[in-house]
């Protein structure tokens, strides 16, 4: 990696950065080749019917690239058109992708940036949601390494929380939030009082990277930057891990554990402070260095059981 | 939506090695460009599909301004448009065609 | 159809299958001696993390056994859990964990069929309905990925040109007709008839690999799904 180059990762900010931009920092300079590339010209067939502009490659990138060195399969969303959500297109190239992954055992990068199903095409976002869930298991189950990198303005919602939760590994900043049901629609549906979602430092004590990481919920937690997104990428597929009965016998007992530790908690607060976290106030606040010696050897882990 | 297409005179050539560059997202205020090498020498194509309609004569103008000062000539271009202000439109062609000549954008 | 009704018609040679607090568990046993495990969700349950540790501990009993004995996961379910606790304790792991455990099942040899006979909506469809090998339903069950008013707004439209749009694409409406035309329900059972009969032949049908984009596109309801994950595959396996 040339020097330029190298500066460039360490400037580029992961959350302003568009889908091209972060698999361009991400991987070894210029391995990308793409496939269904926005000159195939391969939109959404359904947005039209809601007088919506379509984009040429339906929100997300997929193709092969090297990272350092090494032969990958590599997808990122780009979560400032229509959410990063999953429509027909979108998550079928995500499909492709994952099968392709089980049939040339190549490992996979995923840069989640999503609010979940895309409602405009909503039936085929959920199912491909399936399919995706279903091809990345039996790649895993085929030894397959998937990693999740979530960092993004739109965070990772709904159906995307849980092909997350699926991966072999999850990178994420502190802005990385990750949840099945967004603060906008437990809001709509249950009250205010139960989620206020105009609380920004709420919601992101109860979903954003840092507590994620601190329950086990995530497995590395970075900064900011492309560079440190790629340099744990790196480091997540030196150390591989399996998918097979044990792991999810040690993933339900990890998160039975969760619930007899947790369950009563009210707030994300009493969660840090229960793990012997000491003091909980200002964890939000730290940067990631702080953050991480003062979480060290306290969070719940699920290294080998997910 | 609306759709819109031109074919422009583009004298000067487009320099680079590049076949293909895209910039931009399509967002409220934003746009897409893609830039192909698949269009006659001398000229320069657009599609346009924009969800602001009745804003044809705008288009023209910036596009006009854009072959004038860019060298354009043999481009294919093809933008999405979420209803982006003209300055934001030529800024991305601008650097549609920066970057198909191989320098960043 | 009612829970006890179809019990009865899928194992008219008896099960013990009880229901307490929305989950469904126990097993039944087929004409021919073979036996059923039964799990899922009654009741419209809303999906959360107790229910969901739960579901996927019984599955990984039934992954460890070695009896290659088919699992059927009744659904009558609303949506996951909505609630700031579910989302605090990590309910997107919870669910993942639940369509892993399933997927596990199923490569270990135990079959999943899913029957759909009530709701089902969200996350929690993806978690289990759409987690299984193949989803059967029954005429009245009610899967919706967004409810129409939630989805009025957020896209800003009116209910009535919702209603409107929906007649014209599968794609987006709730609906069991709608879910089916975009391949996610292989085929719907005839109540009239014994669904022993319906289970056992679909038993009879190999699994095969998952083909729901084809079927969508068949049914006109995914025009373009199989063929993109077709070409991604193409072109990345074109060098290796």
């Amino acid at each position: 990696m040339s020097v330029i180059s190298a500066l460039r990762n360490e400037t580029t900010s992961w959350y302003e950065a568009s889908a091209r931009q972060r698999i361009d920092a991400l991987v070894d300079r210029g391995s990308l080749t793409e496939f269904v590339g926005p000159a195939a010209r391969e939109t959404s067939p359904h947005l039209a019917i809601f007088g919506l502009p379509t984009q040429l490659d339906d929100g997300i990138v997929v193709g092969e690239a090297a990272l350092d060195g090494r032969a990958v399969l590599v997808a990122a969303q780009e979560g400032r058109f229509m959410g990063g959500a999953f429509g027909e297109v979108h998550g079928a190239k995500l499909v492709g992708l994952l099968r392709a992954a089980r049939a040339t055992r190549r490992d996979v990068l995923i840069c989640f940036d999503t609010g979940g199903v895309r409602l405009q095409e909503a039936n085929a976002g959920e199912l491909a949601i399936a399919e995706i869930i279903r091809a990345l298991v039996l790649a895993r189950l085929a030894g397959v390494q998937v990693v999740g990198l979530i960092g993004g303005r739109a965070g990772c919602y709904g159906g995307g929380g849980l092909i997350a939760a699926c991966c072999s590994t999850l990178i994420v900043t502190e802005q990385g939030r990750i949840s099945v049901t967004g603060p906008e629609v437990i809001e709509t549906n249950k009250g205010v009082e139960e989620f206020d979602s105009k609380d920004r430092a709420f919601v992101w004590r109860t979903m954003g990277g840092k507590h994620r990481y601190l329950i086990g919920g995530a497995d590395r937690l970075v900064a900011d930057s492309a560079a440190a997104f790629r340099a744990a990428a790196i480091g997540a597929l030196s150390s591989p891990t399996v998918l097979d009965a044990g792991t999810l016998d040690a993933e339900q007992a990890r998160l039975e554990r969760r619930l007899a530790r947790f369950g009563t908690a009210e707030d994300a607060t009493e969660i840090w402070s229960a793990l012997g976290i000491d003091p909980v106030d200002d964890l939000p606040a730290l940067d990631e260095s702080s953050f991480l010696a003062r979480a060290g050897g306290k969070r719940e882990s699920a290294d080998g059981a997910r | 939506m609306e759709r819109l297409t031109f074919t422009l005179a583009a004298a000067k050539q487009a320099g680079g090695l590049r076949q293909q560059a895209i910039i931009g997202v399509v967002a409220s205020g934003n746009l897409e460009v893609m830039l192909e090498r698949s269009a006659p020498s001398g000229t320069c194509t657009f599609e346009i599909e924009t969800a602001a309609h009745g804003f044809g004569a705008v288009w023209e103008a910036v596009l006009n301004d854009f072959v004038a000062r860019r060298a354009a000539g043999g481009l294919r271009i093809t933008i999405n448009d979420g209803g982006a202000r003209p300055d934001t439109v030529a800024l991305r062609l601008a650097q549609g065609v920066r970057l198909i000549e191989g320098d960043e954008a | 159809m009612e829970l006890d009704d179809i019990l009865a018609s899928l194992f008219p040679a008896g099960h013990e299958v009880r229901v307490a607090h929305g989950r469904i568990a126990g097993h039944g046993v087929l004409r021919d001696g073979r036996r059923i495990h039964v799990v899922g969700l009654a009741d419209g349950i809303a999906l959360g993390v107790e229910d969901a540790a739960s579901l996927a501990a019984q599955v990984l009993a039934i992954a460890r056994q070695t009896d290659a004995a088919p699992i059927l996961m009744p659904i009558d379910s609303s949506s996951q859990r909505m609630s700031r606790r579910d989302e605090l304790l990590g309910l997107n792991e919870y669910l993942a964990h639940l369509a892993k455990s399933l997927l596990l099942a199923e490569q270990a040899g135990h079959r999943t069929i899913g029957l759909l006979y009530g709701g089902s909506a969200a996350g929690a469809f993806i978690a289990t309905a759409l987690a299984t090998g193949t989803l059967v339903a029954l005429p009245g069950a009610h899967p919706e990925v967004m409810d129409l008013p939630s989805m009025a707004r957020v896209t800003k439209l009116s209910l009535d040109v919702l209603r409107e749009k929906a007649k014209a694409t599968p794609v987006f409406a709730p609906g069991l007709d709608n879910l089916a035309r975009t391949g996610a329900v292989h085929a719907t059972w005839d109540p009239a008839q014994p669904l022993t009969a319906q289970l056992e032949a679909l038993l009879a049908e190999p699994a095969g690999d998952d083909a729901r984009d084809l079927l969508g596109q068949q049914r006109q309801g995914r025009p373009k799904a199989a063929a993109i994950a077709a070409r991604v595959v193409h072109e990345a396996t074109r060098g290796g």
